[in-house]
């Protein structure tokens, strides 16, 4: 398991500071004097840098002291918190969570670029000096210090490694430019030295143009127990002495790399998720819950065993053995229901990563974009989540890009200049709806229509519903972006979408009204593992109906069936209602019962009977899914494994209310 | 010819040699390779897939999982036979579409683990035979009989490129 792993415990630690750092950031952008937020987001650096040194992540650790740095100028009211220094300390969270989870040497270049972009948002008319890295080497090497100092006895002890601040330091100036000199005074003779104490001091010379602050956040963690002198040095000191090998601390590991291309690593939204790994943060008061099941499984047990080891036996015995049968079963639901709220995880997770897709979309198209979040508190499964973002980064995206107008176009449309996103969440049932709502143009039919035509999706001309013809976008291949953008228009997206959305078992629903907008309903399951499912017999195969999905029950008589052969409806409370004989779907050759059964399910609006043999009732269903070589099939959507070791087949209902509808409307062109 | 680098080819050890289970479907006799072999159970209860294609026609509870049961007498295209006390479903592993895939095997009779040689291997001919040429990866002699290695990814590609070609699903509906 990852949770004995410090450096994934940091991973997680670290993604979880990131994203409440930026989140931080993304206020900021709306209230540039708050001095709150500015202290959150120095303090979320401040510790990402200290425990990335701790554990082992110095890349990350140098990067990020750089913009510690920058956020301390701005707290200490040195420089002014900018939009332009939100917008570049947002990349750097970005190459901060690319450093999170690679070493790749690569990554320097990459972060160099930023930190020449942070120096030049930071760059106040007074001084610029403590970004160091990039600045100009040669015309500041008569400035400098001079720093003698020593740690405390038990600093390596405390978790402090002198290597790492002796390296921190030699960064802060251009290569070769740090001569470090260990002073070896304090040494204990042999026989009274301890290895794990620190004896050394060092004497420091550092060329460069520098702010004593720099040097004092090396030593910020030991500061308070540590002996440090720091003077400027005299500016007609002879030239830094060629310094022994020996003793010179690895300044060329820590050096930056030589000035390169402009490289700010592409975001991409799948990176996000992957920093939580396969960990779970579940609330203690959550595995209480669950602990106190178990106890009382334990308890059951052993009454069990009392039980078997007694000897009671006939009315009295069964009498017992049907009470603990009882109190499993209950267990066992209970069981079940707390696991599964172990992996529910709320949604708020989720959309806060759109905050920041929506602001970086709303500099790319230039238009001013709000986003509104709701039912943030939502839970869902955590790998129903995870499986969401990046279709919901698709929908975000499209409405930005091609929902929201320009702002001229909105004014000129009487609309407020900023365009809304509303996402938002709710439970119903045991489905989670997720709706993204824009305030945009709305779908243009006609050009929805032209490209159907162009790409042979409908016969010129053809009438055809509306509904159907927003369908059309969901379409493989389909996309009406005339022009296609960095954001979307690449010709993949909404079936994809559609196909992803399907994949976890929901729907997704589209309206939208000329000139005032769309929404995108999207509608999925709760959880994926376990249904309550209605099992049904048909010919000699058992099936599931999932039990969401079931309205009613009737029978069907043998006169009625006879009746109705031809046109397979039924009247239900004044409604006609197609139905499926499932033994003549499934072929399987058998003769019917005499008393049939109809069950009737429906999704929507739309419902569809279909006829059984016989109902044994409802089941708790573990969906396993079908083989690769099964998947295509429309008629199930899994199996799953009955008491007696059996497989039966679960009904997939959209398909199947689908192929009613067909029948439907065959039978109406037909009659 | 297959390269060496084609996944299908056959996985000659360094002395020519390969370790396989042979088995007989119909009156053919075929050989998989023993190291994708994963157990050789006995009759189980079946599950009928409606639509599903004739070659993959059901499922069973592998412990715990849902395998689909393949009839080779299919896509060798002989008569299926009723099940003998010999019939056994040899549940194999094997790489499809990038996904490891365990599916049971129909075979009317298992015989043993045994050696093949490389040189008594060669290529199915181009004509003479009586099913589809690239179901078969080759050919091996052994015996006085020849022992088939059946390519099963090209058989269930089959599958993969459109239920419809071999069987329609839900084709017996209308």
């Amino acid at each position: 398991m990852s949770g004995n792993d410090p450096v994934a415990a940091f991973r997680i630690e670290a993604a979880d500071l990131l994203d409440a750092t930026e989140q931080a950031l993304l206020d900021l952008t709306h209230d540039l004097a708050s001095r709150e937020l500015i202290d959150t987001v120095f303090r979320g650096m401040h510790t990402l840098k200290g425990s990335g040194a701790m554990f082992g992540f110095d890349a990350l650790a140098a990067f990020t002291h750089h913009c510690e740095t920058a956020f301390d100028r701005v707290r200490k009211g040195l420089a002014p918190a900018s939009p332009d220094l939100v917008a570049v300390t947002l990349g750097a969270m970005d190459h901060m969570r690319a450093l999170v989870e690679s070493d790749d040497p690569a990554l320097a270049t990459a972060g160099e670029a930023i930190l020449a972009r942070l120096h030049e948002a930071l760059a106040s008319p007074s001084d610029n000096e403590d970004l160091a890295t990039d600045a100009p080497a040669n015309g500041n090497a008569e400035k400098g210090w001079h720093l003698v100092f020593r740690l405390p006895l038990d600093a390596m002890a405390n978790g402090t490694n002198p290597l790492i601040l002796l390296d921190e330091l030699a960064e802060l100036v251009e290569p070769g430019l740090a001569r470090i000199i260990a002073l070896p005074d304090a040494i204990p003779p042999l026989a009274e030295l301890d290895p794990s104490q620190c004896h050394l001091g060092w004497d420091v010379e550092l060329r460069g143009d520098i702010a004593r602050e720099a040097i004092d956040d090396v030593f910020i963690f030991v500061m308070d127990d540590m002996e440090l002198q720091v003077e400027p040095l005299e500016l007609a000191s002879p030239p830094l002495p060629e310094p022994n090998p020996e003793i010179t601390a690895p300044a060329t590991a820590a050096a930056p790399v030589p000035n390169g291309q402009d490289g700010q690593p592409a975001r991409s939204p799948g990176r996000m998720q992957g920093g939580a790994g396969d960990s779970v943060r579940v609330p203690a008061s959550r595995l209480d819950v669950l602990m106190d099941r178990v106890g009382e499984l334990v308890i059951v047990q052993s009454r069990l065993a009392q039980l078997a080891d007694s000897g009671i036996r006939g009315p009295a015995g069964e009498l017992a053995l049907r009470s603990i049968s009882e109190e499993v079963e209950r267990l066992a639901s209970e069981l079940r229901d707390t696991t599964m709220v172990l992996r529910m995880v709320p949604i708020a997770a989720l959309f806060g990563r759109f905050r920041r897709l929506v602001h970086d979309l709303a500099h790319e198209t230039g238009k001013t974009i709000e986003l509104v979040t709701e039912g943030e508190s939502t839970e869902i499964d955590k790998t129903v989540s995870e499986q969401l973002a990046d279709p919901i980064v698709h929908l975000v995206r499209n409405a930005c890009d091609h929902g929201l107008e320009p702002a001229g176009e909105r004014r000129s449309n009487g609309k407020r200049e900023s365009g809304t996103i509303r996402l938002a969440a709710e439970q119903a049932g045991g489905e989670v709806l997720i709706t993204i709502t824009d305030d945009g143009r709305g779908i243009n039919r006609e050009r929805v229509r032209a490209k159907a035509e162009a790409n042979g999706l409908l016969a010129p001309g053809a009438a055809i519903a509306d509904a159907d013809l927003l369908q059309m976008i969901f379409h493989p291949g389909f996309s009406t972006a005339e022009q296609v953008t960095n954001l979307s228009g690449r010709g993949v997206g909404m079936d994809v979408v559609k196909r992803t959305i399907e994949g976890l078992r929901g729907t997704i629903d589209l309206t939208s009204e000329p000139g005032k907008g769309s929404t995108i309903t999207l509608r999925i399951p709760l959880t994926l593992a376990i249904i309550e499912g209605l099992l049904v017999r048909v010919g000699q195969g058992n099936y599931v109906i999932p039990l969401a999905a079931v309205e009613e029950c009737i029978e069907l008589s043998l006169e009625e069936d006879i009746r109705s052969r031809g046109r397979s409806m039924i009247t239900l409370r004044d409604r006609l209602v197609p139905f499926l004989r499932l033994r003549e779907l499934f072929a399987t050759g058998t003769r019917p019962d005499p008393y049939q059964k109809i069950v009737v399910i429906g999704t929507g609006g739309e419902r569809v009977g279909l006829v059984v043999d016989q109902i044994i009732g409802s089941h708790q269903t573990v969906i396993k899914s079908m083989s690769r070589l099964h998947r295509g099939l429309p008629s199930f959507s899994g199996a799953t494994i009955l008491g007696d070791g059996g497989v039966a087949l679960i009904l997939d209902i959209v398909q199947l209310v689908a192929l009613g509808q067909q029948q439907e409307e065959r039978l109406r062109a037909a009659g | 010819m297959m390269s060496m680098t084609d996944p299908s080819a056959t996985r000659w050890d360094e002395a020519g040699q390969l370790e396989v289970l042979t088995f007989d479907i119909g009156d053919e006799r075929l050989a998989i390779e023993a190291i994708s072999i994963r157990e050789i159970l006995d009759l189980l209860p079946e599950t009928p897939v409606p639509g599903a294609p004739a070659l993959v026609g059901s499922v069973i509870n592998f412990r715990g999982k849902i395998i689909p049961i393949a009839d080779l007498h299919v896509a060798f295209g002989m008569p299926i036979e009723d099940p003998s006390p010999d019939t056994r479903i040899v549940v194999i592993e094997t790489l499809l579409g990038g996904e490891e895939t365990q599916i049971g095997l129909r075979a009317d009779k298992v015989y043993e683990v045994t050696l093949l040689d490389r040189d008594s291997a060669s290529a199915p001919p181009v004509i003479g035979m009586r099913w589809r040429r690239t179901f078969v990866r080759e050919l091996v002699r052994q015996d006085q009989s020849v022992i088939v290695l059946p390519d099963l990814p090209a058989i269930f590609a089959t599958l993969e490129r459109g239920h419809a070609g071999l069987d329609s699903p839900l084709g017996h509906a209308a």
